[in-house]
């Protein structure tokens, strides 16, 4: 029923309810109108769960959609969260979000405060002196195995840069390759928290060139890693590579990084913005591995699917009503808009890649605009050279346009001649101005 | 009075054959000095002697007339002696004095000026220059001084049948860089903005030690026409550019540089307001005219993209967006464009609607095929005239020496020099 319902709708029809009241039933997660925050939240664990649930605290707040109830659901979680670990810096800081709003269970405890701060500065000098113990004694593993429990103790508490650095240390002392992917695993970790991507690439590439040590889910946590990195430095072409590499075995094993819901958005995503139709289809709708991925998030699924076959309305649609909830998205947020208008873009010029002419105002309906505004979009994608046509204003029509070899071979041909003739006439002009000028210095000399 | 009727009577008779003609070339420089002296008296003996037959003896004699300062109405006599000299002097003769030739036509050019009709000196100065080269490729002093003339006598056309000659001999570079200037100043009084392009190219990137006023003034000319023709200036200049002038030709035409910044920018709103607040600089380097071209060949530019997106655009539109007042300036624009063939339209103005056609140059032309076959001949001369230039400059001993001085520090055992030079 459904497939009947998509064939028919973009062309003719309003497309407001293609597939629309059928879907809600069945939404997951990441999608709809609000976002679920709980069932959000409970897909990852450590620090970046309070990390993205403040961003989302944060950003509900000034979205259009946002409503202070998700704030204050955000932080009440993010609270809880951080008084199950050691952090006490992002207590006061989620404290002081809270403003009281919530009741006096949740202000700020100082007395919890202080106990975690003395409890640290306690292992902290324990954990100083077995260093030095071992240091001393110079076995490997032990400083090893130290300056790694160092590293574990700065993240907990949230001073990442230390953190970052003990990790580091590590790398002198270790012996196996199982050990240098350990250390690669935690300092990417940190980076990713850190926010430094350059880091991730560079210990990534660490870690993949010791293959022995590498067992399948380490290989799809590096993938991810790595198309984060990507993600973040806007090469999307790479980072949809990275992540439509990514086995399945994932899993929620990387539940402090990434989830795999997250897999499969980022991935769709990007492979939309970036891949032609050739790739789309090879390495996304019949990739098997990724296909468990799309499983988690049905509306990318959908999207895509639609994409691939032209239903152009049904598909700007899931991604109208994903926008929202992918703004508060960490790591996404910064490149929705970019990735968006990429999609659109390719959306409209797969639309008129087939046709020798076009009715603006049947494509207009099928993009849900008006025609204006439809011709001013596709006058930006012709100046750009990405659609080769010209557009009939007066009928609204828009006629393709294929360049005329022939006359542009000779138009260069002419030009080259001229050019030619003009840089040799000067540059003999200038050689003999040249020879005038040595020769009149030679006499001099002379 | 005597020795002047003796040295007449000599010119009378050393005239006819080369052999005489030297020896009087000798005794015609021994007497200068004594010329000089009796300047006042030499009227009666211009009138002996005829300038197609004596031309070297009269030479001397005109020379000596007219050196010292003369008044307004002395210019006008001796204004038609000198014309009617150049008109019928015999070449070669004159060539073996080019100084006093070219001093005298300097003169000539100088009384014009002063009685203030420069066109009375375009004719009698190009028939010299002509005279005086030795080919078509070589450049005279005189040549500037022609361009110079026909600038202020607006006589572009006359000018530009000199331009058409390629130059590739240039004895003093002064020279080369005030025809190129003029030169430059009569194509775009012609409209002919490649050709004018090209001259003011050479003048920039000419090779030179320090900085002159001329290739200051040249590069100002130079951004205003790049801008109008081809829309854009590449802001540095190319290698082959003197270092002096890649380094401080930009800080003396700062207010064009930023002119082609604001060009650049395509927004027609910040052009205009830009030219506003800077006009009085623009008009005291006399380039008011050629800015407002600028201006308008913006609104050219913006028409022309238009062309490349859109099949048939509304009157309004295009006002709208090259922002134009009205629906009628833009047709008058499309018009002008279409009459000067910069676009190929059709305006239907029952609809208001204009209608952009693809450019019907097929290629298929007699003309066409006549124009690529000359083309390829040109190229094919010029190419050989390359390699000609290439072989001489081989062989040249001032290069020769140079190199093998350089390559002999670094082989000891090479005794055979020749050899070393065959690359």
């Amino acid at each position: 029923m459904d497939a009947d319902d998509e064939t028919f709708a973009p062309i003719t029809d309003e497309v407001g309810a293609n597939g629309g009241d059928e879907q809600r039933s069945r939404r997951p997660i990441i999608s709809g109108d609000h976002l679920d925050i709980e069932a959000y939240a409970s897909l990852y664990s450590g620090r970046t769960k309070i990390m993205r649930l403040l961003f989302i605290a944060d950003h509900s707040s000034d979205e259009k959609v946002g409503n202070p109830s998700m704030n204050l659901e955000a932080l009440r979680m993010a609270y809880d969260e951080i008084k199950k670990g050691e952090n006490t810096q992002l207590m006061r800081e989620v404290a002081q979000k809270i403003n009281g709003r919530l009741g006096p269970s949740y202000e700020l405890d100082s007395a919890w405060c202080d106990a975690v701060d003395h409890r640290a500065e306690q292992k902290k000098e324990k954990l100083d002196n077995e260093l030095n113990a071992y240091r001393t004694n110079l076995i490997k593993e032990s400083i090893r195995m130290g300056y790694n429990d160092f590293g574990d103790f700065y993240y907990a508490h949230g001073q990442l840069g230390d953190a970052f650095k003990s990790y580091v240390r590590t790398r002198d002392y270790c012996t196996t390759s199982k050990h240098i992917v350990h250390m690669c695993m935690s300092v990417i970790l940190v980076s990713i928290e850190m926010g430094q991507f350059t880091h991730v690439t560079s210990y990534v590439n660490k870690a993949e060139q010791a293959p022995d040590a590498l067992d399948s889910i380490t290989i799809a946590k590096l993938r991810c890693a790595a198309g984060l990195a990507n993600l973040e430095a806007k090469k999307y072409k790479l980072a949809a590579r990275k992540f439509l590499e990514t086995n399945p075995e994932l899993g929620s094993h990387y539940s402090e990084v990434i989830a795999p819901q997250d897999v499969a958005t980022y991935g769709g995503l990007c492979a939309l913005a970036t891949f032609d139709r050739t790739e789309l289809k090879s390495k996304v709708i019949d990739n098997l591995n990724f296909r468990n991925f799309l499983e988690l998030v049905p509306e990318v699924r959908e999207l895509i699917n639609d994409f691939y076959s032209s239903h152009y309305a049904s598909c700007l649609e899931y991604l109208g009503n994903l926008k929202a909830n992918l703004l508060l998205d960490i790591h996404l947020h910064d490149h929705v808009e970019t990735l968006y208008d990429q999609i659109r873009h390719k959306a409209l010029i797969q639309y008129t890649l087939p046709f020798v002419s076009v009715d603006l105002s049947m494509m207009a309906n099928a993009f849900k605009t008006t025609v204006a505004e439809l011709q001013k979009e596709l006058e930006a994608l012709i100046t750009d050279n990405q659609i080769q046509a010209r557009i009939d204003s007066h009928n609204k029509i828009l006629y393709a346009r294929h360049a005329d070899q022939r006359n542009a071979t000779f138009q260069r041909v002419l030009e080259t001649g001229r050019e030619f003739d003009r840089d040799v006439r000067s540059m003999l002009l200038r050689s003999n101005l040249v020879k005038h000028d040595y020769n009149v210095r030679q006499f001099r000399k002379l | 009075m005597d020795p002047m009727e003796a040295l007449v009577a000599q010119i009378q008779g050393l005239s006819s054959t080369p052999g005489d003609i030297a020896r009087l070339h000798i005794i015609l420089k021994q007497a200068d000095d004594s010329l000089r002296a009796e300047s006042t008296r030499l009227s009666p003996v211009l009138g002996q002697l005829a300038p197609s037959e004596h031309s070297l003896g009269f030479l001397y004699v005109l020379d000596a007339f007219t050196s010292g300062q003369i008044s307004k109405q002395q210019a006008e006599t001796s204004v038609p002696i000198i014309t009617g000299f150049i008109n019928a002097c015999n070449a070669e003769q004159i060539r073996l004095a080019p100084e006093k030739f070219v001093l005298v036509c300097k003169r000539l050019k100088d009384q014009v000026m002063m009685l203030e009709a420069p066109i009375r000196g375009v004719g009698p100065l190009l028939t010299a220059a002509r005279k005086l080269q030795l080919s078509t490729e070589h450049l005279t002093p005189l040549h500037s001084d022609f361009l110079m003339l026909c600038v202020l006598a607006k006589c572009y056309k006359t000018g530009l049948s000199i331009l058409e000659d390629d130059i590739f001999e240039v004895d003093q570079p002064r020279d080369l860089f005030l025809y190129c200037y003029y030169g430059g100043m009569i194509c775009i009084g012609l409209k002919r903005f490649q050709k004018a392009l090209d001259l003011l190219h050479n003048v920039v990137t000419a090779p030179m030690s320090t900085l002159n006023a001329i290739a200051v003034e040249a590069y100002k000319k130079y951004i205003l026409v790049s801008l109008i023709h081809h829309g854009q200036l590449s802001t540095s200049l190319p290698k082959y550019a003197s270092s002096v002038a890649q380094r401080s030709l930009k800080n003396f035409c700062q207010p064009y540089i930023e002119l082609a910044n604001s060009y650049g920018t395509e927004k027609i709103a910040e052009l205009e307001a830009y030219v506003q607040t800077n006009t009085e600089k623009f008009e005291n380097d006399n380039n008011l005219g050629l800015v407002k071209q600028v201006v308008l060949s913006m609104y050219k530019r913006n028409i022309q993209r238009l062309t490349q997106t859109y099949l048939t655009l509304s009157l309004q539109d295009i006002a709208n967006t090259v922002q134009l007042n009205s629906p009628k300036e833009a047709e008058m624009h499309v018009l002008q464009m279409i009459q000067d063939g910069e676009i190929y339209a059709t305006i239907n103005q029952r609809d208001g609607m204009v209608r952009f056609l693809e450019d019907p140059e097929q290629y298929k032309t007699c003309e066409m095929i006549e124009n690529i076959d000359s083309s390829i001949q040109r190229i094919m001369a010029l190419s050989r005239k390359l390699s000609a230039m290439d072989e001489q400059i081989s062989c040249d001993q001032l290069y020769l020496s140079k190199v093998g001085r350089e390559r002999q520090r670094y082989d000891f055992d090479d005794f055979d020099v020749p050899t070393k030079f065959n690359i």
